[in-house]
């Protein structure tokens, strides 16, 4: 069952199509991927998806419903959670206070409720912060739960921001370039991690640069290229196809023979 | 957890007992010092407000407005509704907070330098909007004469006496001295709730506030309401206490001071407004001996303050404590920045 449908998306910039009629769908539990050159729209496609930018034209149907240039924060409370690059954190916070902070979708106190310490909000709370030690130990990093986010290092601080979206309880899961940036074992960890985190019952959207983990990961891999979708398929289907070839490494120049 | 508890409980036990009994015994009669004193606390019911706004991430020039408005509401309400000033102070406060969502819910989704000239520009329109809305605000020329706070009474008992029949400054004080602790005792535990949190995940980062499922929008504005609210009662406290208000009861200079009240005491502290408030005030009191040389000596001693104690005067507190953590804060970084290095290396 298809828990995502993007039907004909289209953003434009002035007269430039970032994103141009993309249409794909998103299985229930499958972990696809945007992958293309630079410049192809994929961080767009993902900001249209997420509702932190306004679609021009098109449709993006969650469980049946369009959720298209709706609020971010609305889009969240139905379920779509994306994650950020690692510097978006709340940095003067505490790690743990930054995933408590998470869970604010699931209060089930009112904001005068969280004022007067209602029993509710109290219950709230404690919840809150059980769940946060839990994702945070899940995600191997429950030893630095005490230290402000600021101070941690490059590694933990994507599993933070993991930890983050796990916390707002997501059905569907947008990754933004998880493994940007890392090197050969911390992107290993983060695959796991990942993979972990699909098997939570999540279904994991990712946009990322980096090929071989794209292709160790994904179910579905979906390439962009000046903003049209040009294939769409599992990692083989992908590595083979002469179009994904040509985007990435240029069509052959007979005359000057390259 | 225990010990500061009660040593946080024995400050404020004897916070309370100098500002309710200490110094009244001592000024008592000295009205210009009571003058002082009063109008010192009811400019920091006004700075917490801004204090709030910028606790969200974004820097108020606007409180002066909001404080006019606040002190309008009240003379009109008194004077035209002949409305108790126990009523019309209040409803000054709820007017004031509605003008805040009316005008917050556009400009707060500006940030930086963009909000706060905007900001800034409020004060001058409510001035030049108090001055030529002259059927209902007297122009120019004001609202004077505006009576003394009656009494107030509930169910025949008299709670508080009408002002004209006591001490109306040791009345004005007291009045003044409950409130800040009222405004004071609310903000605390606001800060230190789960919307205080909320608050601080919006100054921190209002995208990832927004992509956990929190409404940004409505929590800005809640914040900028509140600001304005208090400014509000802050105006119409002044506007009874002087019996008259002129478009230029508030001016733009005064909603710069608010907004170095917030600096000077320190912006990551709830009880920073008061601090800075009283400091910068009674200063400004002292210092009026230097006639024109006193904005001189007083600029220098902000940027002063400013370069050697950004955190505000409050940091002074944590002097010590924070340098230990700073110094095993800065040997992490130095160890990841080394273990960085050999990973690349």
């Amino acid at each position: 069952m298809s828990i995502l449908e993007v039907r004909q998306l289209t953003k434009r910039f002035g007269g430039l199509a970032a994103v141009n009629e993309v249409s794909f769908n998103v299985e229930a539990g499958e972990i696809l991927s945007i992958i293309g050159p630079n410049g192809a729209g994929k961080s767009t496609l993902f900001k249209l998806i997420s509702s932190f930018l306004r679609a021009t034209s098109g449709e993006v149907i969650y469980e049946g419903e369009n959720i298209v240039s709706k609020a971010p924060h609305i889009v969240a409370r139905k379920g779509v959670v994306r994650t950020f690059q690692e510097t978006t954190i709340f940095k003067e916070m505490t790690a743990l206070d930054n995933v408590v902070i998470a869970h604010h979708l699931r209060s089930r106190a009112s904001l005068a409720g969280f004022y007067w310490a209602s029993r509710t909000a109290k219950e709230d709370e404690a919840q809150f912060r059980e769940s946060a030690e839990e994702i945070l130990n899940y995600l191997g990093i429950g030893h630095v739960g005490n230290e402000i986010a600021r101070n941690l290092p490059h590694g933990y601080l994507r599993a933070l921001g993991m930890a983050i979206g796990l916390a707002a309880q997501p059905k569907l899961l947008l990754f933004d370039e998880p493994f940007a940036g890392m090197n050969h074992e911390e992107t290993q960890q983060a695959v796991k991690q990942v993979y972990g985190i699909r098997d939570r019952g999540l279904t994991v959207l990712l946009v990322e640069h980096d090929m071989p983990a794209v292709m160790k990961i994904s179910d579905r891999i979906v390439v962009l290229n000046f903003g049209q979708k040009i294939a769409e398929g599992t990692p083989t289907e992908i590595q083979d196809n002469e179009q994904v070839i040509e985007a990435y490494l240029g069509r052959e120049d007979e005359e000057i023979g390259l | 957890m225990m010990k500061t508890t009660t040593s946080k409980l024995a400050v404020l036990g004897i916070a309370l007992v100098v500002v309710l009994v200490i110094l009244p015994l001592i000024f008592s009669g000295k009205l210009y010092y009571m003058g002082v004193l009063t109008t010192a606390m009811a400019l920091s019911i006004a700075a917490a407000g801004v204090w709030l706004t910028f606790y969200i991430g974004r820097i108020n020039i606007g409180q002066g407005a909001f404080a006019l408005i606040g002190g309008y509401a009240c003379a009109i309400l008194i004077m035209k509704a002949e409305m108790s000033f126990w009523i019309a102070m209040p409803l000054a406060g709820v007017f004031s907070a509605i003008i805040g969502v009316l005008i917050g819910y556009p400009i707060l989704r500006l940030r930086g330098v963009y909000f706060a000239m905007i900001t800034l520009s409020l004060t001058e329109t409510a001035r030049l909007s108090a001055q030529s809305l002259s059927s209902l605000t007297g122009g120019a020329k004001g609202i004077i004469n505006i009576p003394l706070p009656g009494a107030l009474e509930i169910f025949g008992f008299t709670l508080i006496p009408d002002f004209s029949t006591i001490d109306s400054h040791l009345a004005f004080y007291y009045l003044a001295a409950v409130l800040l602790i009222a405004t004071y005792a609310a903000m605390y535990r606001l800060v230190n709730s789960r919307i205080g949190w909320l608050f601080r995940s919006l100054q921190q980062n209002e995208d990832l506030a927004s992509s956990i499922g929190v409404n940004i929008a409505m929590l800005r504005v809640i914040a900028f309401a509140i600001s304005s609210f208090l400014a509000g009662i802050g105006g119409a406290f002044f506007v009874a206490v002087q019996q008259s208000v002129y478009p230029n009861t508030f001016q733009v200079q005064d909603s710069v001071y608010f907004m170095l009240y917030c600096f000077l005491g320190g912006l990551g502290y709830v009880f920073g407004p008061i601090v800075g408030t009283f400091v910068l005030f009674l200063s400004f009191e002292g210092l009026q001996g230097l006639n024109e040389y006193q904005p001189l000596v007083y600029s220098v001693l902000m940027i002063a303050l400013m370069l050697w104690l950004p955190n505000g005067l409050l940091s002074l507190g944590e002097g010590r404590r924070d340098k230990a953590a700073r110094s095993a804060a800065s040997a992490k970084d130095a160890n990841v920045a080394d273990s960085d290095a050999k990973a690349k290396g």
